[in-house]
């Protein structure tokens, strides 16, 4: 993993503000950022790990655990909200059996929001994966997740 | 054979329009493109007729969309397996498919022509013109619209003193929400001593329910390039950043081949067109963070570091990117400088009111039956862009409120239907112009909830950095989730119409100054609602889960057992041909036995404030059903 990185990073020697795309590069690649790859950040950087920390954990795009196979985000935009997306968010986390922000046991699946997909028209709108579903119902929801289910990309 | 002989004398190549926005390709708009690329050529139609894959056209509610020029025929709703029909009857034989028509909301009429279909004729396109109409991935589809004419104007025939002051002359003012002159803030950073000058563009449009810079940055890339490089020449910048939200992939793809297209074109680069000005661009992509729309906080992201705004002065056009003067525009904004630069300043002051010249760019969504894209002259009223352009509300619902300028913005009720829309009116409304979202509601909203909502937003969002915002949100937030949850109190509407004022006042950055406004026009133009949740544990519209209940009506009620299997907690009791009863102390008020509970049937109910009487236990459906 250490060759990996430094691959990753060496475009950015020299860059000033370079922290934040360093950060998505990494992320990017390893689908979350692991506390050694903060570290070694760090040490490229010549910046102290709690400073790498503070801008990672401000920032919503970073994690710092894995994801699940199969992404779910789900759109809590003000026309979502407006058309039901509330009872959306809901039954996707009964269905699946984990709250937004959390991954299932068996990382099939990691729940997340976003603020707003911009393709109101389409309210309520979720993604799985890269796939956009739209004029979401809690009926279609279901049909989702009993197709989904067992699909992993992985 | 004849038939292409046909085709083409009658169309002399004629192109297929279909529209690649974010929200058509989510709806298949990519497989209805390829599939009419195969058709063309199966049908040997190419010499004919090309398919070109544009931006947002707007009318994103009909989407996809597909339409033919220069005929002028919109197709609506077009999906992959309409398109040998598209292909066979319009293309080869001339017929137009009428079932795709757009049908008037009111007479079902179909309307062939998108002329004539009011949500485009009532709207002036001026900075949204090439949106919809042009490849956005090749510049010279840009170039044959007149693209970077003026950019060739003004780096060739124009001093940068004399560009600012034509951005002056044409009244324009920041789109981004503020309405700052665009003219006066490029002067300032012109005359800010120093040689290192930047020029940002702003495209973090994290409003939610917001899509009108993700439109233009998809539909028309190089208008917003253009604009910018006009801005930086004018100030006299070298280095600029598009910082893009990274939750809108395709517009930041579409901004790096159109970035790239432009260096090939010598548009962007060294000495660009001969001018002996260089400038270039770089796109910096955000990581969530809706507070890095405001300025200084952007700034702090572009250097690498936690996105929090610092206290202006020094104003950026003084100190901004790494301590250098730095000017910073919307993409509206900077997509309108080529649009001023060609009709000229004063044509372009024509358009819109005394004080807000040219014209306003709204993501209309919500409960309104046309959502999309819509440009209108400053001034146009609410009524007109919801009712004419929007056309109205549908399934038969009254309109309850307008939200415009997202969380930052007011909640205005129906009596404010006639107010013109530009920046002064809607700030002594309560609401701002903002970056132009604007979202429609009906009966079926409750008032309290939708102030929550945009209150957990920006409570979530706010950085942290300030307490009247980091505090004040929270508390605000607080009464607000207590109220809707039947907790409320006598004295809440005093202490949140307080909070909201000590948070707007004290606050330091736009973010905490505008949290407020969704609070305290809601207590403005809809304090019964609050009162009825607080007083009589209410909800009128009949959303705050905890105070509604769900009863199954026994004079409707089949015993169908549909809702008994669905529901998720087992809080239904009954059996086939008996008539089920919800056990109120294990109901969870999750709504599923309303949705599954068979139309024809409508046995379930939702109140709030009241009690429907119904057996106790299952007792036998009326034999006579």
């Amino acid at each position: 993993m250490t060759q990996e990185l430094a691959e990753i990073l060496a475009p950015y020697k020299g860059r000033r503000g370079s922290l934040i795309p360093i950060l998505q590069a990494v992320q990017a690649k390893l689908g979350y950022l692991p506390e050694e790859a903060v570290v070694q950040i760090a040490r490229f950087l010549g910046t102290p790990e709690s400073e790498i920390y503070g801008v990672l954990t401000f920032y919503a795009q970073f994690r710092t655990s894995p994801v699940g196979r199969n992404l779910v985000t789900v759109c809590r935009g003000t026309a979502c909200h407006v058309q039901g997306g509330a009872r959306i968010l809901a039954e996707v986390e009964r269905r699946l059996g984990i709250k937004e922000a959390e991954t299932s046991p068996d990382m099939e699946y990691s729940l997340e929001t976003v603020a707003c997909l911009g393709c109101c028209a389409l309210a309520p709108t979720m993604v799985i994966n890269t796939e956009v579903h739209g004029q979401m119902t809690t009926k279609k929801v279901a049909e989702l997740f009993s197709k989904t289910k067992g699909e992993g990309q992985g | 054979m004849k038939h292409v002989e046909d085709s083409t004398h009658i169309n002399s190549r004629g192109t297929v329009f279909v529209c690649g926005g974010t929200g058509c390709i989510s709806s298949k708009s990519d497989q209805v493109r390829a599939g009419l690329d195969g058709e063309i050529t199966r049908l040997g139609l190419a010499k004919a007729f090309e398919v070109k894959f544009t931006g947002c056209h707007g009318f994103c509610q009909q989407g996809p969309i597909v339409h033919l020029e220069p005929e002028g025929i919109l197709y609506t709703h077009v999906r992959p397996e309409d398109v040998r029909e598209i292909a066979e009857s319009h293309l080869r034989d001339g017929k137009p498919v009428e079932r795709l028509f757009y049908r008037d909301q009111v007479t079902g009429a179909p309307i062939p022509y998108h002329r004539d279909i009011e949500f485009y004729e009532k709207q002036q396109r001026v900075v949204l013109h090439n949106c919809g109409n042009i490849d956005p991935e090749d510049i010279d589809d840009y170039s044959a619209s007149g693209g970077y004419e003026s950019m060739r104007k003004a780096l060739l025939e124009m001093t940068p003193e004399q560009v600012i002051e034509e951005i002056k002359h044409s009244g324009l003012r920041g789109r981004g929400g503020a309405g700052f002159p665009t003219g006066l803030k490029w002067e300032f950073c012109r005359k800010a001593p120093g040689q290192e000058k930047y020029m940002v563009c702003n495209a973090d449009e994290g409003d939610p329910g917001a899509f009108m810079d993700r439109s233009i940055l998809e539909a028309d890339p190089h208008s917003v390039i253009e604009g910018m490089t006009i801005a930086a020449y004018a100030i006299g910048a070298t280095t600029g950043y598009i910082y893009a939200r990274a939750e809108y992939p395709l517009a930041i793809r579409r901004l790096r081949i159109a970035l790239s297209q432009a260096q090939q074109h010598g548009l962007l680069g060294h000495s660009i067109l001969g001018s002996g000005f260089d400038f270039e661009v770089e796109i910096k992509e955000g990581a969530g963070a809706f507070v890095c729309g405001e300025e200084t906080a952007l700034m702090a992201s572009i250097e690498g570091k936690r996105g929090m705004p610092r206290p202006r002065p020094p104003f950026p056009a003084q100190s901004g990117l790494w301590g250098k003067p730095t000017n910073i525009n919307n993409v509206k904004t900077l997509a309108t400088i080529p649009v001023i630069i060609s009709l000229g300043a004063e044509a372009f002051a024509r358009i819109g009111t005394a004080e807000s010249k040219g014209t306003a760019i709204f993501a209309l969504t919500g409960k309104v039956a046309n959502d999309g894209l819509v440009e209108v002259p400053m001034g146009t009223t609410l009524r007109t862009i919801i009712y004419e352009i929007g056309g109205g509300i549908p399934d038969g619902k009254r309109f309850k409120a307008v939200q415009t300028g997202g969380p930052s913005g007011g909640c205005l009720p129906a009596e404010l239907l006639d107010l013109p829309v530009d920046y002064e009116t809607l700030t002594q409304a309560g609401s701002i112009m903002g970056s132009g979202g604007m979202i429609v509601v009906d009966e079926d909203t409750c008032i309290v909830d939708f102030a929550r909502f945009f209150l957990t937003f920006t409570q979530a969002e706010s950085c942290g950095k300030c307490a009247p915002c980091r505090v004040g949100t929270r508390k605000m937030l607080d009464i607000l989730e207590r109220i809707t949850r039947g907790g409320g109190q006598e004295g809440d509407i005093d202490k949140l119409q307080q909070l909201a004022e000590t948070v707007r006042d004290g606050s330091l950055c736009a973010l905490g100054g505008t949290a407020p406004n969704p609070v305290l026009t809601t207590l403005r133009y809809f304090r019964s609602e609050y009162e009825e949740h607080i007083r009589n544990q209410r909800c009128p519209a009949l959303v705050c889960k905890d105070l509604v209940s769900y009863y199954i009506l026994p004079d409707r009620c089949q015993g169908c057992m549909i809702c008994l299997r669905n529901c998720p907690v087992g809080a239904i009791r009954g059996d086939k041909r008996l008539i089920h009863v919800i056990d109120q102390s294990k109901c969870t008020h999750c709504g599923t036995c309303l949705d599954v509970c068979p139309p024809k049937f409508g046995a379930v109910t939702k109140v709030s404030g009241e009690e429907i009487e119904v057996p106790h236990d299952p007792i036998p459906v009326s034999p006579s059903k």
